[in-house]
C-alpha cells in the first residue's frame, strides 16, 4: 500500500522517478504474485462484463521484468475497481494470436468478459500511473469525454446546460498520474458529472488560464443555467490533481453553496469540516438579512471549494459573542476555538481564509524538515525567569519612584539609595526583586529612603547620574558625593550594604571604654553579623597624615568592613594593652572572639584597604555563592571539604591543625555546607559524575590546569592522612580524576543569517520567475493582491522563507501578527 | 530703449548675472578697516544657525551669528504664507522619556533647558508661523546666543594665511563694510531665493513670496498653479472653495509624502486638491515640462498656456499665437487663466561667496543646495560647513537633514567633529564592558530621536576594544563619513564595529507604491529583513571600511557590506523592547559576530561555572567574579526551575549518594556550553 499511496499523492515526474526504484527493490522478491495462466486457461477464466487486463509474453523473458513489476503493483488497484490483471505465458503448445510471435514486442491487452477492448503496447504502460489512466480511459470511454478543440467544449457545455455540471480537466499527457488521478475520479463521479478531458494547452489557454504548467480542473455549473446564452459558471481547483484533493473538490462542489444556522458556531459541522476545510459564518441580523445573504452568497462563490460558507442568524442565537464581529471562522482542527473577526470586505475574508490554507499547505511540509535549533527559544536565564514572572505584582510601593521634577528635591531632602534599572532590561528586573526585598525588610527600621528610577521613562535623568548601564545603586547622602553600590546584586548584600552605612566610617570613639566596647562587639552589636571583622585605627592626636590615610581607607571600605578611629591622649591604654606600637591597626574578628593588631607605619589609604580586605578574610572559610569571589582573587587552588550539612569538628580540627602548621599556604582551604550551598551537588556531580559518600575532600587546581583531586573515600579525614596525601600531590603522585573543560564560551546558538537571505532574494529575481515551493494556489493569489509586479517579485522569497517560519511558530505567534495586521488595517 | 536692445541679446540670466555681480564688487573699498575675529562665524539665525550657536556657546567657544534681520527666525516672519507650519507639534506621547519624545517634535531645537521645548509655544498639532518666530527669539535670548542682529554679510571671500586653523581665513563684509575674519564658516542662511523658471510669459506670474493669501481675491477665477509641492498645494488650499477651478502644472507627478516617507513631498494635510481632483470637482493635476512651457495674455486679460516651440514665430498677442487646442481640440489646459501662480520652492542664495570659495551647486537632483561631503563641509573649501536646510543636499528626498527635526541633530554631529579637530575634544563616547552590549543598543533604538529623525544619515557606532571584553558607543555620526571615522571622532576602530541604523524597507518608500498593501509587516524574527516600517538594523564590520568601499557600496545601501547584518523585526508601537521578538535575536546576531556568549546568569550559576570549568561567561566574569553578581530572588530561581534553564540542587541526590539521579541530572548545567567542536550538538542537551 505505501507505494502506491505515495503515487496518487505525487506530483512531479521526480518523486514518481524516486518511488519508482524504490518499488523495484521492494517488489524484488514479490515478483510472481499475479496469476499466470496460459491462454487457454485464461480464455476460460474470463466471466462476462468482468474487464480483465492480460500480458501476453515468452515465457521466462528477462527483458519484460520491469514492466512486469509495474503490472504486479497495478494489480491491486485495478482491482478495486473490479478490474483483475492476468499474465499470460505463451507457451509453445499452445498457440494464441494474442501471443505473437518471438520477434515481436508483447503487449497487453484489455478484455470485458471475451470482447477485447483495447490493446496496448507495453511502453505505453510506462509506469503504475500509465496502467491505471489507460485502463480506466478505455473502460470509462462513455463517461469521459476526450475533446481537443474549444468547440468540443462549448458543444458538451451547451448539451448540458440545464443538465448536469461538468468536470473539465487538462492535463500534460494521458498516462500521467495526474490523468490517473482524473480517471479514478471519473469512475466515480463519472455517472453523475460529465467528464470532459483534455491534452490541449491551446484549449486550456482559451479559457484564460494562466498558468499553463500544470494540471487544471475546473467545475462548470451548467446545470442551473437555463438560458442558453449564458455561460456556465466555473470554479477552478487550486489544489494539485491528485485523486484525494479531486474527491475533496467535487464533495464541496456537491455541497450546498450557502446553508443557514442559528447555533452556536463552535458546534456547527458541515462537510466541509469532515473535509478539512474551515467554516466561514456571515453574521446576519433580522433587520439586514437579504443583504447578509447576499454578501454572503458572493463570498461563497469566492470560497467554493476552499471553505463552507454559513449564514449564522444572530437574533436566535443563545450564545454571546462579540458584538461587533461579523465574521466567525472556524477552523478544521478540532478543538481549536472558532474566531470571531470583523472584516469589512469580501476581500479581507476571503484573504483570511486564504491564509489559513497557506498556513495549513505549509504544516504538511513539516515532518520533512530536517529540525533545527529553535533559534527563538529564550536560552537566557535571567531573561527567561524575569520573563515567566512579570505578571506577579511587587509592592513597588515600598520604594519611592523617582521622576525628573522629584529626583533632585529628594535625594538632596534625605539620604536616599537610588536604584536605576530600565524596565525591559532583564538583569535589572531581576534584581528590583531583591531591592523590594530589602525594603520589606528594611520597613520602618530605616533612616534611608529607599528610591528607584525607571531609566527607559527617565533617560535624562540617569544620564545626568552618569548612569548609561542597568542595573546601578547608588547611594546620596548630604554634603557627599554619590557612592556606587558594588556589591552583590541581592537582599543580603545590599542589606548590609545599607545597614553598614548606618554609621559613619570611620566611627570616632571617643573614650577607651567606648574603644573596649567597640572591639567586643557591643557597640554595634546589630551590625557585627553583617561585618566578619570590626577595625579600629589607633593614632596619637598628632598624626594627622596617618589619619587622614586611614579615614580615606574606612570611607573606601565603608559598607563592607566597620572601622573606627581613635586618638585621644589617653590612646597609650589601648596601644599598650595590644602591645601594638601607634600607629596601628586592632582587629576584632567577632565570631572567633579574637582582636589581632597590625602597625600601620607609613601605610597609604589603599594599603590599608587591602589589609583590611585580607584581614577580614576567615582562614578556614565555609564557601558560598557570595564569598567566592573574594577567595578566588587569591589565586591558588580551593582545598574543599564538602559536607552534608555542618562540618565535623574533628575535620575541621584537622584543618585548622594543618593551617596552623603552615602546611597549606600554598592552597586555599574552605569548606562548603550543601545545606546551605545546594548548587555544590551540581559541583560534586560534574567531579564524579554521581554523588559521591559525604563528606569528602578535594584539591580543585582553578587557575592552572583544571585539574581536580580527591582525597580517598577509603581514609579517614585526619591531620596525618590529609598531610600525607598534600605531600604526594605536591610531589605529583596524586592522579587526578578530572580535568575541569577549558573551552571557550561559544555562541549557544547560531543568529539569522539576514545578509545570506537578502542575497537569497536578490539572486533570485532575475531567473526565476517564481521558487517552486510556492504552488499555484500561492502565485495566484499573489497575482491577485498585487496587481504591481514589483511588489510581487518582492513578496516571492517571502514565500521561500515563510514556509520554514510557519513551521516553527505555533498558533499563538500567528494570532499575535493577525492581531498587529488588524491594527494596522484600522 | 537702448536697454531692451541688451536684453534680448543677454536674455533674462544675464540680467540676473549683473544684478549678482553688483554687491560682490562694492565693499572693495571698505576692507581697509581692521577685520574683527572669531574662531567661528555662523551666518543666518534661523533655526539652523541658532543650533549650532548653542553648541558653541555651551563649549565656551569664540563665535558669533550674523543676522540681517533685526530678529532671529526671519524666513518664519513672512512663510509659509498661508501661516500654518506643517512639522508636526505633538505635545503628548504618554511616554516620560524626553528624549523619545522628541522623536515626535519636529520643532524645537536641542538644548538642556526644559522650557525651550516647542510643546510650550503652541497647542496647535501644526503650529502658526508666528509661535515659531516667537520661539526662535526666546531660544536666541534666553541662552543668550551671541547674535549680531541687522548684520548682512554681503560678501565672503577667502584669505589664505598659514597661521589660520584651515590654512585660510574667511573674510565677511557686512553692508556697512565692516570685515569680519572666521577661522571656520558655518553657513546657515536656509534657501533664501524663489526658485524661477524663465518662459515666455513667465512675467505673467504672480510668485508664491507675493501672491495675495485672501480667498477674496480669487473669487470665481480659474487658476493654474505651477508646481506640485506644499507651497503649491498649500496655496490651492487656501483658494480651493472660492475658485471657479485650480489647476497645477508641474514637471513630474505628485510625490506624497505618505508613500516616500520624505517629509519634504506632498503632506496629507496639504492635499485637499488631490482629493477633490479624484472627486471630479473640476480641479485638476498635469504633468508638463515647464520649461517648453508658454503663457500668452488674451485681449481679455485672460491667460492661455501654449508650448513654447509654437511661440517661435509670430508675435505675443492671444488672437495671432498658436495654441495647443488650434491642432488638439481637447488640449487640458485650453481654457483661459485669470491667475497663473508660481510655487516652485527656493534655491540657495549662491551669490555672496567669492568664486575662491569653490562653493558650488550639488547634483542633477539638488541644483538648489550647495555641495557638501557627507560630515556637511564643504567639497571647495576646508572649515567652510553647511548647515540646516541648505545642507540637504546630502539626504535630499531621503531623510529629514533638510528640516529642524532633523538637522538640529547634524549641526550637533558638525559640532563635534569641530570639536575634535580643532579642540582636541574627542567625539563623546561611553565605554561598557561587552555583556552591556545588547542593552546598549536596545535603549538607543527605543528612545534616540537623533537615530530616529534622521534615519539613514546619522547612525551609532559601537567600537569593539580588543578581545571584544568591551566596547565604546558614539552617538549618531554621520555614516556616510564611516571611513574618516577616526579622523572625524579622534577615537580607534581597530578591533571591529557595529553601526546602528534605522532604515524603512528596501522597497517600501517611494512615490507611486502602494504603501497599503496587504501584508505589508511581518512578524516574525525570521523575516524582519523584510520589515517595511521603520526598524533598527545593524551592521557588523570586522574593520573599518575605507572611503572606496564607501564610495562604491551597492546599489540602495546605505552602507558597504557588512560582515554579518541584523534586522530588528519591524514594531508596531516602535517598542523594540520584547524579550523574544527583539532582544534575543538580536544577543545571538552579537554572539555571533563576536563569537562568545553574552547570556546572563544568575550567582549560582556562575559559582557552578567557577568551580567546574576553566573559563567564565563573559557576563559572570564582569560580574559575578568582581563580586557583583545577580543573585535572584527564591519566585525566580522557581521560574527558572520550571523553565529548565536552572536545577532545584536541593532536591538532586539528596541522601541516595552513589545513586543516579535520574536524567536530570545536573552533570551539565543546563545553560553550560556544550561540546567546543559544534554549538550545534549542545542545543540536543540544552532543550
Amino acid at each position: 500500500m505505501q507505494p502506491q499511496l505515495m503515487m496518487s499523492s505525487s506530483f512531479s515526474v521526480l518523486r514518481v522517478g524516486i518511488s519508482f526504484v524504490m518499488m523495484c527493490i521492494f517488489y524484488m522478491s514479490a515478483v510472481d504474485s499475479l496469476p499466470e495462466l496460459s491462454p487457454q486457461k485464461f480464455f476460460s477464466t474470463l466471466q462476462p462484463g468482468k474487464a480483465t487486463l492480460a500480458y501476453f509474453c515468452q515465457a521466462d523473458s528477462p527483458s519484460t521484468s520491469v514492466f512486469l513489476e509495474e503490472l504486479n503493483e497495478a494489480d491491486k488497484p485495478l482491482q478495486d475497481y473490479g478490474i483483475s490483471v492476468t499474465k499470460v505465458n505463451c507457451v509453445t503448445e499452445e498457440t494464441s494470436r494474442y501471443c505473437g510471435s518471438e520477434k515481436n514486442v508483447m503487449k497487453a491487452y484489455l478484455f470485458r468478459g471475451h470482447i477485447l477492448l483495447r490493446e496496448f503496447p507495453t511502453d505505453t504502460l510506462f509506469d503504475v500511473d500509465a496502467i491505471v489512466a489507460h485502463v480506466l480511459f478505455a473502460l470509462l470511454f462513455n463517461e469521459v469525454k476526450y475533446i481537443t478543440t474549444l468547440g468540443d467544449l462549448q458543444n458538451t457545455e451547451n448539451a448540458l446546460k440545464g443538465k448536469a455540471n461538468i468536470a473539465f480537466s487538462y492535463v500534460r499527457a494521458i498516462g500521467t498520474p495526474e490523468h490517473r488521478a482524473v480517471m479514478e475520479a471519473a469512475f466515480v463521479y463519472g455517472t453523475t458529472y460529465q467528464f470532459v478531458l483534455t491534452t490541449e494547452i491551446a484549449l486550456l489557454e482559451s479559457i484564460g488560464t494562466e498558468d499553463i504548467e500544470y494540471a487544471h480542473l475546473y467545475f462548470f455549473h451548467c446545470k442551473p443555467v437555463l438560458d442558453l446564452t449564458q455561460q456556465c459558471r466555473r470554479t477552478l481547483m487550486e489544489q494539485s490533481l491528485t485523486t484525494l484533493n479531486i474527491h475533496r473538490f467535487i464533495k464541496t462542489m456537491e455541497a450546498p453553496l450557502l446553508t443557514e444556522v442559528a447555533e452556536d458556531p463552535q458546534q456547527v459541522s458541515t462537510v466541509h469540516l469532515q473535509l478539512g476545510l474551515p467554516l466561514v459564518f456571515i453574521v446576519s441580523q433580522q433587520a439586514t438579512y437579504e443583504a447578509d445573504r447576499t454578501t454572503a452568497e458572493w463570498v461563497a462563490w469566492r470560497l467554493l471549494g476552499k471553505a463552507g460558507v454559513l449564514l449564522l442568524l444572530r437574533d436566535s442565537l443563545e450564545v454571546d459573542f462579540p458584538q461587533n464581529a461579523n465574521v466567525v471562522f472556524k477552523r478544521a482542527e478540532e478543538g481549536v476555538p472558532v474566531e470571531f473577526l470583523v472584516l469589512n470586505n469580501i476581500d479581507l475574508i476571503v484573504s483570511r481564509v486564504e491564509s489559513s490554507m497557506h498556513i495549513e499547505e505549509m504544516h504538511e511540509d513539516e515532518d520533512n524538515d530536517i529540525e533545527g535549533p529553535d533559534m527563538d527559544i529564550q536560552d537566557d536565564e535571567v531573561a527567561e525567569t524575569v520573563y515567566r514572572d512579570r505578571k506577579r505584582q511587587l509592592p513597588l510601593e515600598l520604594t519611592v519612584e523617582l521622576t525628573e521634577e522629584t529626583f533632585n528635591a529628594t535625594v538632596t531632602a534625605s539620604d536616599s539609595i537610588v536604584l536605576f534599572y530600565a524596565g525591559w532590561q532583564a538583569v535589572s528586573m531581576a534584581f528590583l526583586q531583591s531591592y523590594i526585598d530589602v525594603a520589606i525588610k528594611l520597613k520602618g527600621t530605616s533612616t534611608m529612603l529607599l528610591t528607584r528610577v525607571n531609566c527607559a521613562d527617565w533617560s535624562h535623568v540617569c544620564a545626568k547620574q552618569n548612569v548609561t548601564e542597568f542595573p546601578v545603586v547608588k547611594m546620596y547622602r548630604e554634603g557627599e558625593n554619590p557612592v556606587s553600590y558594588a556589591g552583590m546584586l541581592g537582599t543580603e548584600d545590599l542589606l548590609k550594604f545599607i545597614k553598614l552605612n548606618r554609621i559613619s566610617c570611620p566611627v570616632n570613639i571617643t573614650s577607651v571604654q567606648e574603644a573596649e566596647e567597640y572591639l567586643s562587639g557591643k557597640l554595634h552589636k546589630d551590625l557585627i553579623s553583617y561585618s566578619s571583622v570590626s577595625v579600629l585605627g589607633l593614632f596619637s592626636p598628632t598624626m594627622t597624615t596617618a589619619k587622614e590615610e586611614f579615614t580615606e581607607a574606612g570611607n573606601y571600605l565603608k559598607g563592607c568592613v566597620i572601622t573606627g578611629i581613635y586618638s585621644e591622649e589617653d590612646v597609650l591604654t589601648l596601644s599598650n594593652k595590644y602591645a601594638v606600637t601607634l600607629p596601628a591597626l586592632l582587629l576584632a574578628r567577632h565570631k572567633e572572639g579574637k582582636i589581632e593588631s597590625i602597625s600601620l607605619a607609613n601605610v597609604h589609604a589603599q594599603e590599608i584597604v587591602q589589609i583590611i580586605t585580607n584581614a577580614s578574610l576567615e582562614i578556614f572559610p565555609e564557601i558560598t555563592v557570595e564569598n567566592l569571589p573574594t577567595y578566588l582573587r587569591l589565586q591558588k587552588p580551593l582545598l574543599i571539604l564538602f559536607s552534608d550539612g555542618s562540618i565535623n569538628p574533628q575535620h575541621k580540627k584537622a584543618m585548622l591543625m594543618l593551617l596552623k602548621e603552615k602546611h597549606l599556604d600554598s592552597l586555599t582551604p574552605c569548606w562548603l555546607n550543601l545545606k546551605n550551598t545546594p548548587v555544590g551537588r551540581g559541583i560534586l556531580q560534574a567531579y564524579f559524575d554521581t554523588l559521591p559518600p559525604l563528606p569528602l575532600l578535594a584539591v580543585v587546581n582553578l587557575h592552572s590546569g583544571g585539574q581536580v583531586f580527591a582525597f580517598p573515600s577509603d581514609q579517614a579525614i585526619t591531620e596525618q592522612n590529609l598531610l600525607l596525601w598534600l605531600k604526594k600531590l605536591e610531589a605529583g603522585l596524586e592522579s587526578h580524576i578530572k580535568i575541569l573543560p577549558a573551552q571557550k564560551w561559544k555562541p549557544p546558538l547560531p543568529a539569522y543569517d539576514f545578509l545570506s537571505m537578502m542575497d537569497a532574494a536578490t539572486s533570485q529575481h532575475p531567473t526565476r520567475k517564481v521558487p517552486e515551493c510556492i504552488k499555484e494556489t500561492d502565485v495566484q493569489e499573489n497575482d491577485k493582491e498585487q496587481p504591481e509586479d514589483k511588489s510581487a517579485i518582492r513578496n516571492e522569497p517571502t514565500g521561500t522563507l515563510r514556509k520554514k517560519h510557519w513551521n516553527r511558530s505555533n498558533w499563538f505567534e500567528e494570532a499575535k501578527k493577525q492581531f498587529r495586521h488588524d491594527n494596522k488595517e484600522l | 530703449m537702448g536697454l531692451s536692445a541688451a536684453a534680448l541679446l543677454w536674455g533674462l540670466p544675464g540680467l540676473l548675472l549683473t544684478i549678482a555681480l553688483h554687491p560682490a564688487l562694492s565693499p572693495c573699498p571698505a576692507q581697509a578697516s581692521v577685520p574683527a575675529h572669531r574662531d567661528y562665524c555662523v551666518l543666518g539665525a534661523g533655526p539652523a544657525g541658532l543650533q549650532m550657536a548653542y553648541f558653541l556657546q555651551r563649549a565656551g567657544r569664540d563665535y558669533a551669528v550674523f543676522e540681517r534681520a533685526p530678529r532671529p527666525g526671519s524666513f518664519f516672519t513672512r512663510y509659509p504664507r498661508h501661516r500654518k507650519l506643517i512639522s508636526i507639534n505633538k505635545r503628548y506621547t504618554g511616554k516620560a522619556n524626553a528624549e523619545f519624545n522628541l522623536r515626535h517634535d519636529w520643532n524645537s531645537l536641542l538644548s538642556h533647558d526644559p522650557r525651550l521645548l516647542f510643546r510650550h509655544y503652541s497647542n496647535a498639532y501644526f503650529p502658526d508661523a508666528g509661535d515659531m518666530v516667537r520661539y526662535l527669539g526666546d531660544f536666541a535670548d534666553r541662552l543668550g546666543l551671541h547674535v549680531l542682529y541687522n548684520t548682512t554679510i554681503a560678501h565672503v571671500t577667502l584669505n589664505k594665511d598659514q597661521r589660520a586653523w584651515n590654512g585660510h581665513y574667511f573674510i565677511l563684509t557686512d553692508q556697512k563694510g565692516q570685515a569680519y575674519q572666521c577661522s571656520v564658516l558655518l553657513v546657515a542662511t536656509g534657501l533664501s531665493v524663489p526658485n524661477q523658471v524663465d518662459f515666455p510669459g513667465s512675467e505673467y506670474l504672480d510668485g508664491y513670496e507675493s501672491v495675495s493669501v485672501d480667498p477674496e481675491d480669487f473669487v470665481g477665477q480659474n487658476v493654474l498653479i505651477l508646481g506640485r509641492g506644499n507651497s503649491a498645494f498649500e496655496t490651492a488650499e487656501n483658494i480651493l472653495g472660492v475658485t471657479n477651478f485650480i489647476h497645477m502644472l508641474s514637471r513630474s507627478r505628485v510625490r506624497l509624502s505618505w508613500a516616500t516617507h520624505y517629509v519634504g513631498d506632498l503632506r496629507a494635510i496639504n492635499n485637499g486638491l488631490l482629493d477633490t481632483y479624484q472627486l471630479k470637482s473640476l480641479d485638476g493635476l498635469l504633468e508638463s515640462d515647464l520649461t517648453d512651457l508658454a503663457i500668452v495674455k488674451d485681449l481679455e486679460g485672460k491667460f492661455h498656456v501654449t508650448l513654447k516651440f509654437l511661440l517661435e514665430e509670430g508675435n505675443r498677442s492671444a488672437d495671432a499665437v498658436p495654441l495647443p487646442q488650434d491642432d488638439n481640440d481637447n488640449f487640458a489646459l485650453r481654457v483661459g487663466y485669470d491667475r497663473v501662480i508660481r510655487c516652485l520652492g527656493w534655491n540657495f542664495d549662491f551669490s555672496i561667496f567669492s568664486k575662491s570659495l569653490r562653493l558650488s551647486a550639488g547634483g542633477e537632483l539638488s541644483k538648489k543646495y550647495p555641495l557638501v561631503k557627507a560630515s556637511y563641509e564643504s567639497k571647495g573649501s576646508r572649515g567652510l560647513f553647511v548647515l540646516g536646510t541648505a545642507s540637504h543636499s546630502v539626504d535630499y528626498r531621503k531623510s529629514a537633514g533638510g528640516f529642524i527635526h532633523g538637522f538640529r541633530y547634524t549641526v550637533r554631529a558638525v559640532h563635534r567633529l569641530l570639536e575634535q579637530r580643532h579642540h582636541g575634544v574627542t567625539w563623546p563616547s561611553t565605554k561598557h564592558p561587552i555583556t552591556q552590549l545588547a542593552s546598549a543598543i536596545i535603549r538607543r533604538v527605543n528612545e534616540a530621536s537623533g537615530l530616529y529623525q534622521m534615519f539613514s544619515v546619522l547612525a551609532d557606532v559601537v567600537l569593539l576594544e580588543e578581545n571584544a571584553t568591551a566596547f565604546e558607543y558614539l552617538e549618531e555620526f554621520p555614516m556616510q563619513a564611516l571611513a574618516q571615522l577616526e579622523a572625524i571622532t579622534g577615537r580607534r576602530a581597530r578591533h571591529g564595529l557595529f553601526v546602528i541604523n534605522m532604515e524603512y524597507g528596501r522597497n517600501f518608500s517611494g512615490p507611486d507604491k502602494d504603501v497599503f498593501f496587504y501584508d505589508r509587516s511581518v512578524g516574525h524574527t525570521e523575516d524582519a529583513w523584510l520589515s517595511n516600517f521603520l526598524h533598527p538594523v545593524i551592521y557588523y564590520y570586522r574593520h573599518l571600511p575605507t572611503e572606496q568601499e564607501v564610495r562604491f557600496r551597492p546599489a540602495g545601501w546605505p552602507l558597504p557590506r557588512p560582515t554579518a547584518i541584523h534586522h530588528i523585526v519591524e514594531d508596531f508601537l516602535t517598542d523594540w523592547t520584547a524579550p523574544v521578538g527583539h532582544i534575543l535575536p538580536l544577543r545571538r546576531f552579537l554572539e555571533n559576530c563576536l563569537d562568545t556568549d553574552l547570556r546572563s546568569f544568575y550567582a549560582e550559576s556562575c559559582f557552578l561555572f567557577a568551580l567546574t570549568r576553566q573559563k567564565l561567561p563573559p557576563f559572570c566574569q564582569q560580574g559575578y567574579l568582581r563580586t557583583q553578581g545577580l543573585v535572584g530572588t527564591e519566585s525566580l530561581h522557581q521560574h527558572g526551575v520550571e523553565s529548565g534553564l536552572l536545577w532545584d540542587y536541593a532536591t538532586v541526590g539528596r541522601g541516595v549518594s552513589g545513586q543516579q539521579p535520574g536524567d536530570h541530572g545536573p552533570g551539565q548545567h543546563p545553560l553550560a556550553p556544550g561540546p567546543p567542536v559544534s554549538p550545534f550538538d549542545s542545543n540536543k542537551e540544552e532543550l
